[in-house]
């Protein structure tokens, strides 16, 4: 999560830039704001297992972005890391499966689905792609953040641009596989 | 406790500080006697920005709790993001706080009436979402 803070930060200006072209401009800033409380928080009260670390960035997310990717984000990992329960550790088939019912909660809270140009469609591949590795999924969530740029966004902000959000990288689903690549980078 | 005591709550989720008090404002005073509805604006970030502040929200709604439960009139994205991601947490708002689906300005005027009336959550929210009906051509 330090390293998921590490990237946001060197990533948060080009995060912003990718929002001022069909968003509002505060997803690079919002998410930095959000991932410094997490550090700060992570740092006061370290939580004992992989499991309370989800939760409490979760948490920490919903309470502190002050923008959409708040509360889905927050979904996103309240719910992995509830899934993984109490355990000490934690393999990979079972951070996919947590992640995995994670994603699912992101897709009731917001409604979208693949294709619709969000954050899901890095997030879905990207998790996907975990039974291979941490790098395979790193690659596949990237992969799917660069394949919402020829897509019409049909959620949020964005798709009120109608023809205009086409061109442009989604800058929810960028963030999404800058946290699959922190994953790989913690892994290596 | 009075029935008066046991009114309704309304609180109002904006990206913006300055539309959520003008609404409340506009409701508050679109309200004829009866009891008075407890309404609390959580517009923007705490530092006065726009967005939605999970903090704002959750205090406005703890303000604004009389035991009959709060109605939730929220504007766009992250706004209604964050008021389900704080339901579904559990803890965070009042045991009785509902998301309401409603046009903000029209849903928060029907809220604000129908609570000042003695309505229940149900009949509050009912009353809300029923904006949505009212066509304008």
């Amino acid at each position: 999560m330090v390293a998921a803070a590490g990237l946001v930060e060197r990533e948060a200006g080009r995060l912003t830039e990718l929002d001022s072209a069909i968003g509002d401009a505060d997803h690079g800033a919002n998410m930095q704001r959000g991932f410094a409380a997490v550090v700060k928080t992570l740092e006061s009260e370290p939580p004992a297992t992989p499991g309370a670390v989800l939760v409490t960035v979760g948490r920490q997310l919903i309470s502190t972005v002050g923008g959409a990717s708040g509360p889905l984000y927050g979904t996103l990992l309240r719910r992995a890391g509830k899934s993984l329960g109490e355990a000490s550790e934690v393999t990979v088939p079972e951070l996919q499966a947590g992640l995995r019912a994670g994603v699912e909660s992101v897709r009731e809270l917001g409604g979208a689905a693949p294709g619709d140009k969000t954050m899901v469609d890095a997030l879905l591949p990207g998790v996907e792609a975990l039974g291979t590795s941490l790098d395979a999924a790193a690659g596949a969530a990237e992969e799917g953040a660069l394949a919402t740029v020829p897509m019409r966004a049909q959620k949020g902000r964005a798709s009120y641009l109608g023809e205009r959000s086409i061109g442009h990288q989604d800058p929810g689903a960028t963030s999404s596989a800058l946290l699959f690549a922190a994953l790989a980078e913690v892994a290596r | 406790m009075s029935g008066e005591d046991r009114v309704v709550g309304v609180v109002l989720v904006s990206h913006s500080k300055a539309v959520a008090e003008a609404v409340a404002e506009l409701a508050v005073g679109l309200t004829g006697d009866g009891p008075k509805v407890p309404v609390a604006a959580a517009g923007g970030t705490p530092d006065g920005g726009l967005g939605t502040s999970a903090e704002l929200i959750a205090s406005a709604a703890r303000k604004v709790d009389r035991g009959a439960g709060v109605a939730l009139l929220v504007d766009l994205g992250s706004a209604v993001l964050t008021v389900k991601a704080l339901i579904a947490e559990g803890d965070e708002l009042p045991a009785d706080a509902r998301l309401v689906d409603a046009p903000f300005v029209e849903g928060t005027v029907a809220a604000v009436v129908s609570a000042s009336a003695g309505a229940d959550l149900a009949a509050v929210v009912a009353a809300a979402e029923e904006a949505y009906g009212y066509r304008k051509r």
